[in-house]
């Protein structure tokens, strides 16, 4: 399964480091260079400096022929561009997204894109570890 | 009218200024307390301090009455997302987004965005019009129809320069639709209308013929 990912902070580059161990190519976007030090030294994928908000740089990633994207960039509004760029524009098949803001996140899912609030999941998480 | 301006940078001022001045009910959405207070003190309470993109902020400022939402911030894709919340959120009818990237055009379209006015692309057109050299000027877009109004120059040393229009191989999706020529009224071109130098023709055609158009109309 060959995976683009959009954001190379910790989520992004240990997504990108387990996808990457298990065989699967990956290539990982970040606009800042540095960031890829946080990738495993064993990586073998891709990394690209560049900005998938732009339509170059999915196409110059491999976005034509990829299985899946993934965006986990820090902003919010960032993300959704991207996805639906990538799954409007690009069709890829499977295409994952990060919204912080839970109430963004329910209004792009009514809107046809799989994302997920980690502010939702955790803040949940952290309720049922005290209740328990 | 209802206007929700998202963004209160220089543009989202100037902009509420003049909407206000025209007698619409204006509100703008500003993330910075400074400017907040900026425009709050020049033109009365019209802005609130938040986030355009946020659907709480959206809905406290009565969104779902709102005739039209203008989001001009510097960044393109905040402006997409509080196009996008307040068209499905909250059902307003027409969406403005500025862009900064010419080619987030095409896919602000794509997604939804009614309108989009991109500052670049004004500037050029702007550029185009004003360097006589340059080829070929965008005067107006007929988007709905896909199609666009240019100004074609002919110079002295254009090869069709004495041709007349029914020898010039011009694309099919291209109507000349008026010539203005040195000195001369405007006349509306016919098959046995002779092109001259300093010529200035106006055409009709759509966006994938603009480069064939140039090229019949000046020769190589």
């Amino acid at each position: 399964m060959k995976v683009v990912i959009m954001g190379c902070g910790r989520v992004g580059a240990q997504l990108a480091g387990l996808l990457d161990s298990e065989g699967h190519p990956v290539t990982i976007l970040d606009t800042d260079a540095y960031s890829f030090r946080r990738l495993p030294p064993t990586f073998s994928g891709t990394a690209l400096v560049g900005n998938g908000t732009d339509e170059e740089t999915l196409k110059k990633a491999g976005i034509e022929e990829a299985d899946a994207f993934v965006v986990v960039t820090q902003g919010d509004n960032r993300n959704v561009m991207a996805a639906q760029i990538a799954k409007h524009i690009f069709n890829v098949p499977k295409v994952i997204c990060r919204i912080y803001d839970p109430i963004r996140r329910d209004l792009y899912n009514t809107l046809g894109i799989e994302a997920f609030s980690p502010t939702k999941i955790f803040a949940q998480m952290l309720k049922e570890k005290l209740e328990s | 009218m209802y206007i929700i301006i998202a963004g209160g940078g220089e543009i989202g001022y100037y902009l509420a200024k003049a909407l206000l001045d025209e007698g619409h009910e204006i509100l703008v959405i500003e993330k910075n307390a400074d400017r907040n207070e900026f425009i709050c003190s020049e033109l009365g309470s019209v802005c609130v301090r938040g986030d355009g993109c946020e659907a709480a902020t959206l809905e406290a400022v009565g969104t779902g009455r709102a005739d039209m939402l203008i989001a001009v911030t510097g960044d393109d894709e905040d402006n997409l997302v509080a196009c996008q919340v307040a068209k499905h959120k909250f059902n307003v009818p027409r969406t403005i987004a500025r862009i900064s990237n010419p080619k987030n055009e095409a896919i602000f379209k794509k997604l939804g965005i009614d309108v989009t006015v991109s500052s670049t692309n004004v500037i050029l057109e702007h550029i185009e019009e004003e360097v006589p050299t340059h080829p070929l000027t965008h005067l107006l877009d007929i988007r709905d129809k896909g199609l666009e109004i240019v100004e074609v120059k002919i110079l002295p040393e254009s090869t069709t320069v004495g041709k007349s229009v029914k020898e010039l191989s011009l694309p099919p999706e291209s109507v000349l639709s008026l010539i203005i020529g040195k000195g001369q009224k405007p006349r509306i071109p016919t098959a046995d209308t002779v092109l001259q130098a300093e010529d200035r023709i106006i055409a009709v055609t759509n966006p994938e013929s603009e480069e064939a158009l140039r090229t019949a109309m000046r020769g190589t």
